[in-house]
């Protein structure tokens, strides 16, 4: 919004818990929180200038994604016709970074407070012919006070914007964990494919960072991950290494019958069963770079109020199963800054619902069957129950031979 | 048209209108409440001013695009159109001869810093203002104010005097035809409750060609007029080619010299919809 044009006189302050990340030169080794980023977000950030820093920090891009079942055989493949990007690897403190350096370029309109928490909040109300000011006030823990025509809270899962504005959260956790490491791949190799198989406990996904690197994020039982971040070092790497390749979870009878369905595809549409990769394996871990977090979904019943907006996490979590989480958050900033940016030209109140409503239309409409189809995906492949092996089993051969469906995911 | 009672003063505020708005002078700024198709309103009517500005400017900034422009908003209310044009960068004045509504006008615009320097309200008429104003304002907006008006040629030659030469004046306002009795007045009053009831009479109501030529005699050269529509179901406002029921009207008075300039045949379906939109972001 710093640098939407539309802006240009108006303030912004933004409150920020933690300290501020800048890097002037890129550390060796890589961190362990990565995030997948999609093209549509590199846009946005391209749109005010971040993206070029990124690229000029460091950045994976991927060509292709293989998800398969430890069940069976089924697997799919994603790719662009056009051999383009489908996506880049980046840490998030890299990304981190370019959003620092981009702020600066606009601290005359936006005002970064770092290591800032606000410990009140003060909401309007709705009755407008009371004396009272008719924005939101808001406490900071250094005593600081400010008041503001329109507040996003884009304070994470247990956002406390969308807690004190009383707006009700839809959330059920998982009994699952997620455990990131930094691995390094037995040999050098392009290293352009994302990879993820859905074990029964969970899925496990390598995705690239380099020729000679990858990031690990397995989600699994809590008991599990506690062990994977407990074993030594060999252990770890074997564990993940026997995840990929191993077939004891396989059955005669669903590899049957997934087979029967494969020549039946390849009936029908002969160039409807891709070539199988096999991906990489792995020769050892970083040190320390091992990290677990509880995962959880959640939604917002409501995602704007009179003044108030909820963007990113705060409104809306998700399983890492698809990768999507920072990017529905990435396309819900798109959304809101586009409405703002009409609504500053317009010359409305900032504040007022009546743009804010669209925003949350437009973005609910969008989120809310991406993260339904997220959850049910996480539960359907969390058992080995053969019924639903086979479902899963012929639905992602089915949904691999169909191109319409695949683009669309 | 109808023989109006003698007035005292030769004034073209009806003081039987002050008496309707005056019940719901704190009423305005409550977006769900009697004037939200006002507040929905200003969706079309804010691009429409700033477009058609902007289209005859150079040199201007998009992030302030109204900054220089003094405007006067006539009728203004509680002011809800004055605070958009304000954040557009204008210098605003707003007048209305109810002082509730100037109150609750200028407490609103209080507590943004950024507005209360910008807008200054007065509880007046046009005619008070003319003595002091001559020739001082670049734009002036009429908006839903001429179909209340007791004397509308004296409004408009007021108008005149306060106006820049080149300047424009733009007005919103209802048409009197069988339609707009029909959905403006039955439906809209008495049935669905969106305007309150009693707010308009019909007889009042100007047709654009009454304006147009009213305008024309009087210094103006009307250079675009368009038909507008509200959706009662969605609650906003769009822009349609009919001018049977509300319309907007673009006119700019003449040069230096005084002449007004010829008028070539303007029927109002010759319109300039492309160009009031032109660089909506």
């Amino acid at each position: 919004l710093g640098h939407d044009i539309h802006f240009h006189d108006k303030k912004i302050a933004l409150l920020e818990a933690g300290p501020r990340k800048e890097y002037n030169h890129v550390p060796d080794r890589y961190s362990n929180r990565v995030s997948s980023i999609s093209p549509g977000s590199a846009t946005l950030l391209s749109s005010f200038g971040a993206w070029e820093h990124v690229c000029n920090m460091r950045l994976k891009p991927f060509r292709r994604m293989q998800v398969w079942d430890a069940c069976s055989e089924a697997m799919i493949v994603f790719e662009k016709d056009d051999l383009d990007d489908m996506g880049y690897i980046v840490e998030n403190d890299v990304i981190m970074s370019a959003l620092t350096k981009q702020l600066d370029a606009v601290a005359d309109r936006v005002e970064v407070f770092y290591r800032s928490r606000a410990v009140g909040y003060t909401w309007p109300l709705p009755s407008h012919s009371s004396d009272t000011s008719p924005w939101v006030q808001i406490e900071l823990a250094d005593g600081r006070r400010l008041q503001t025509k329109l507040l996003i809270g884009a304070d994470g899962h247990n956002s406390v914007v969308r807690k004190e504005a009383q707006i009700k959260n839809i959330e059920h956790q998982y009994d699952q964990s997620a455990v990131v490491a930094t691995l390094h791949l037995s040999e050098a190799t392009d290293n352009n494919v994302a990879w993820q198989r859905f074990l029964p406990t969970g899925p496990i996904a390598l995705l690239p960072l380099s020729d000679t690197a990858s990031s690990l994020v397995w989600s699994t039982s809590h008991e599990h991950a506690s062990e994977l971040l407990a074993m030594d070092e060999e252990s770890f790497v074997d564990s993940i290494n026997s995840a990929f390749w191993s077939n004891i979870n396989h059955s005669d009878f669903i590899d049957t019958a997934g087979a029967l369905f494969r020549s039946a595809i390849s009936l029908l549409k002969p160039s409807g069963t891709a070539v199988r990769q096999l991906p990489p394996s792995v020769a050892k871990v970083d040190a320390e770079s091992r990290a677990m977090f509880p995962l959880g979904m959640g939604h917002a019943t409501e995602y704007v109020q009179h003044r108030v907006a909820l963007i990113g996490d705060a409104a809306h979590r998700v399983h890492p199963l698809a990768g999507q989480g920072v990017n529905l958050g990435f396309g819900d900033i798109a959304c809101l800054a586009h409405h703002l940016s009409a609504a500053a030209f317009n010359g409305s109140d900032l504040g007022s619902l009546k743009h804010l409503l669209k925003f949350e239309t437009e973005r609910q409409r969008h989120n809310v069957s991406l993260i339904a189809a997220v959850d049910v995906l996480k539960r359907l492949y969390s058992t080995r129950l053969a019924p639903l092996v086979l479902l899963r089993t012929w639905g992602l051969q089915a949904t691999n031979a169909l191109p319409p469906i695949k683009v669309r995911i | 048209t109808v023989n109006r009672p003698f007035s005292i003063s030769h004034s073209s505020v009806d003081s039987e209108e002050m008496k309707k708005f005056q019940l719901l002078a704190h009423k305005w700024w409550d977006e769900e409440g009697e004037y939200s198709a006002l507040h929905s309103m200003n969706d079309i009517r804010v691009p429409f001013i700033r477009d058609t500005l902007l289209s005859m400017r150079n040199g201007y900034h998009l992030g302030n695009p109204l900054s220089g422009v003094k405007i006067l908003d006539v009728g203004c209310g509680g002011g809800l159109l004055s605070e958009p044009l304000g954040r557009l960068g204008a210098s605003v004045t707003g007048i209305d001869p109810l002082e509730d509504n100037i109150r609750t006008a200028d407490r609103h615009k209080s507590f943004d810093p950024v507005l209360a320097k910008r807008i200054q309200y007065k509880s007046s008429s046009l005619e008070e203002i003319v003595e002091e104003s001559m020739e001082t304002f670049d734009v002036i907006v009429a908006s839903e104010v001429v179909e209340h008006v007791a004397d509308l040629e004296t409004f408009i030659k007021c108008c005149s005097q306060v106006l820049k030469p080149e300047g424009s004046l733009f007005i919103t306002t209802i048409n009197r035809t069988q339609l707009s009795y029909a959905l403006g007045i039955v439906v809209a009053e008495k049935i669905m409750g969106i305007v309150p009831g009693g707010t308009h009479e019909w007889e009042k109501f100007v047709s654009p060609e009454e304006l147009e030529h009213l305008l024309e005699s009087n210094g103006f050269s009307v250079k675009t007029v368009n038909g507008m529509l509200y959706n009662p179901l969605s609650g906003s406002w769009s822009w349609m080619e009919s001018t049977s029921l509300n319309y907007a009207l673009h006119a700019v008075k003449s040069g230096a010299e005084g002449q007004p300039l010829p008028t070539d045949t303007l029927s109002e379906m010759d319109s300039h919809q492309h160009s009031a939109t032109a660089g909506t972001a």
